[in-house]
């Protein structure tokens, strides 16, 4: 009992952000909670922001695991993205077409080999952390600047399109269902996760190994061994990731594909109240504050911010959301709220 | 034991830097390569043919070697304006043609027009990666007498070129604009409320694109709802589409997208909020660059009207060096003809004001399976 409400007041904050930002749009336009049915599917912003979140909130799944493992982030998820989504499409169209509508080999053979790319790429950067010891940042930056690269070289530096109906099912709607199929995915990978970390001991190994790896070590966890499994598991996830985000555009612009969601990844996982610096760790405030940065996302498109001013709101407002998280900024508030009421007993007792 | 860590980094460190040399630097050699060697292949065959030159009607003496520094190869477009510089530069046109693909490394660029300059090659075509940093270079093709065409991008700090062959992004705005305000007047539609998806904001594409298009906007008093960026892609007019739909649910009756590719992304969004579109919907669409796969959508009624991006720039660049061989004056700026896609076919042409302030009436091409077919 006593540990359900401690995590439930870990997530308490990050929770009253990302409900701040909505109750800003309902203030601002109270059809932005419109839920409804089009063409047999659901229609909304709230959807929008639920389906558009997935790959963020899966990358934050395999982010939060690396954080807390290794005080260090994975920098390469982005470029990963792009390189899975480049392999499968390669895969399924044959090198160097750059548009089919027949599959050279069966789309689950071709998503598989895309997230087992991920998953390759998760197991190069756990060996550079966990066995070579190379700073995380340091031994990722070798897959951030090449995975982008390798993928293009993949898709003979085009794009390439598969118009093939199913290959669009991933990133958009399954015919006849009305949720988006990433909004499924998302809680497949989050469910998968929690359960591996929960009915195995991985959870507590992960925090043991990130809050102090020799002692950990020396109590008899494989400590390494634990750190390359949480940048395997990254690397998955940044594999599906990659398949979502190439599904919805039905291509692989490798260029383009997870620009950037590196970032978003970190911000999420430090949204969500996890410590940068390893140790503890709280996959749901991660998945909560990556819904935080689509929701912003989602709102700024929505109040017809220009799209090239929108980075400039949007780290405001992230600002703000760290600060009022920091221990700090809980510390001076704790105190002048204790102040105040020293105080209003001071002149209670005076009157 | 610790040899063995030793070996595995070095064997890491090794396969890592092949790895990323392949991605970037590796191409850049590759490329050159070919351009190193080609002088003393192209002797050889140069002096077998003297004796049969006369007989060719395009050469008149000896044969014409041009080095072409292009940008790289990074989408169909670039693919195409390549093959057509290819095309053109030929043997059969009397030209001996050294090609270069610079992928996308300013600094390999300058090193390969460099290295035309020491090979004394007579013409040199350039396709600048960058606009700025060609001053030095140019002054040294001048002095060896060499005369610099550039085709495509612009080069600002050095007007030591002869000429410039390319796409006057303006003009496809205007034209955009006035196709709009014809169709608009065929089809009596009387209000018209336009949303925009730009391109990559400071590109020059963008730029000329939006500024030619809100002339029209300004003019006819069109109501602009909103614009917003899509760079380029096919992800950001997807994204900025849904939004759209959802903003001005039922107010809007055009889109503007600045690309192909955020063409296909607003469509699919409005495919997916149930907006009809294309020619028989609500939704007028219009787009530029027409693409093979654009040209498939303007053809299936999908984009009313596709505003192309010529990338074939060779056929101009052919006549420019011969007028240049035949000792001509050439113009410091070609304007390459720039074919106006539609699916319907209810206007003949249309008649706008060109950026250089010229009155002039363009022919409106209707897309059938052959244009499609022949697209880049």
């Amino acid at each position: 009992m006593g540990t359900i409400n401690k995590t439930l007041k870990q997530l308490l904050l990050p929770l009253i952000c990302l409900l701040i930002v909505l109750l800003i749009n309902l203030i601002k336009s109270p059809t932005f909670f419109n839920i409804g049915m089009q063409h047999g599917v659901l229609y909304g912003r709230l959807i929008d922001i639920l389906n558009r979140g997935s790959e963020i909130a899966i990358l934050a799944v395999g982010q939060t695991l690396v954080v807390a493992v290794s005080a260090g982030t994975d920098i390469s998820v982005g470029s990963v993205m792009s390189l899975s989504a480049c392999g499968t499409c390669m895969m399924l169209a044959g090198y160097g077409v750059n548009s089919t509508t027949q599959l050279m080999v069966p789309l689950g053979i071709g998503i598989l080999f895309g997230i087992l790319l991920g998953g390759v790429c998760g197991c190069i950067n756990g060996a550079l952390v966990s066995k070579l010891k190379i700073q995380p940042m340091v031994a990722t930056l070798i897959l951030f600047t090449a995975a982008r690269a390798i993928g293009l070289l993949l898709c003979n530096n085009q794009i390439t399109y598969i118009r093939y109906e199913p290959y669009k099912y991933l990133g958009n709607f399954i015919p006849g269902c009305p949720v988006p199929t990433a909004i499924f995915v998302t809680i497949a990978v989050i469910a998968v996760v929690t359960l591996l970390l929960k009915k195995t001991a991985l959870g507590l190994y992960i925090q043991s190994a990130g809050i102090n790896s020799r002692a950990a070590r020396i109590s008899g966890i494989n400590s390494a061994m634990i750190c390359f499994v949480c940048y395997l598991i990254c690397g998955l996830c940044a594999g599906i990731a990659g398949m979502v985000a190439s599904s919805r555009i039905y291509s692989a612009d490798s260029n383009n594909i997870g620009l950037n969601y590196e970032l978003d990844s970190i911000l999420a996982v430090a949204l969500g109240g996890n410590s940068l610096g390893g140790g503890k760790f709280n996959l749901a405030g991660a998945v909560i504050g990556a819904y935080t940065i689509q929701a912003i996302t989602t709102t700024l498109l929505a109040m017809g911010v220009s799209t090239d001013q929108a980075p400039v709101v949007k780290a405001i407002i992230v600002v703000i959301i760290v600060v009022v998280q920091s221990p700090t900024f809980k510390e001076w508030f704790a105190n002048t709220e204790a102040k105040r009421r020293a105080l209003a007993a001071e002149g209670g007792q005076k009157a | 034991m610790k040899k063995k860590v030793l070996a595995t980094i070095v064997a890491a460190a090794m396969s890592f830097s092949l790895l990323a040399g392949c991605g970037s630097q590796g191409a850049a050699p590759a490329a050159e390569a070919p351009a190193a060697e080609a002088p003393a292949a192209e002797e050889a065959p140069a002096a077998d043919e003297a004796p049969s030159e006369d007989a060719a009607p395009a050469a008149d003496g000896d044969v014409i070697t041009v080095g072409f520094a292009q940008v790289g190869h990074e989408s169909d477009w670039r693919t195409a304006s390549t093959n057509s510089v290819q095309a053109a530069l030929s043997k059969e046109n009397g030209i001996d043609l050294q090609f270069v693909d610079c992928d996308n490394d300013s600094a390999a660029q300058l090193e390969a027009v460099r290295n035309f300059i020491e090979q004394d090659v007579d013409y040199i075509v350039i396709d600048p990666i960058v606009s700025t940093g060609w001053d030095t270079v140019l002054t040294e093709a001048d002095d060896a007498g060499i005369p610099v065409i550039v085709i495509d991008r612009t080069i600002d700090d050095s007007d030591k070129y002869v000429s410039w062959v390319g796409s006057e992004f303006t003009n496809e705005g205007l034209a955009a604009g006035a196709w709009l305000k014809a169709y608009a007047e065929a089809k009596g539609i009387k209000e018209l409320n336009i949303l925009e998806i730009t391109g990559t904001t400071g590109s020059s594409a963008e730029i000329g694109r939006t500024t030619g298009f809100h002339k029209y906007v300004d003019s006819e008093g069109w109501n602009l709802l909103d614009s917003q960026t899509g760079d380029f892609t096919q992800d950001g007019g997807q994204k900025v589409m849904e939004s759209y739909c959802k903003s001005y649910e039922g107010k809007f009756n055009v889109v503007i997208c600045q690309n192909d590719n955020e063409a296909f992304g607003a469509i699919d969004a409005m495919k997916a909020a149930g907006v009809s579109y294309g020619v028989d919907g609500d939704v007028i669409v219009i787009s530029f660059d027409a693409c093979t796969a654009g040209l498939q959508m303007v053809l299936d009624k999908e984009i009313n009207a596709d505003f192309q991006c010529n990338p074939l720039q060779g056929p101009d660049c052919l006549k420019l060096i011969q007028a240049l061989k035949a000792g001509e004056t050439v113009e410091k700026q070609t304007f390459m003809a720039e074919p106006w896609y539609v699916s319907e076919d209810i206007l003949k042409d249309i008649t706008y004001t060109n950026n250089s302030g010229k009155e002039v009436t363009e022919p409106l091409v209707v897309v059938d399976a052959a244009t499609v077919e022949a697209a880049y």
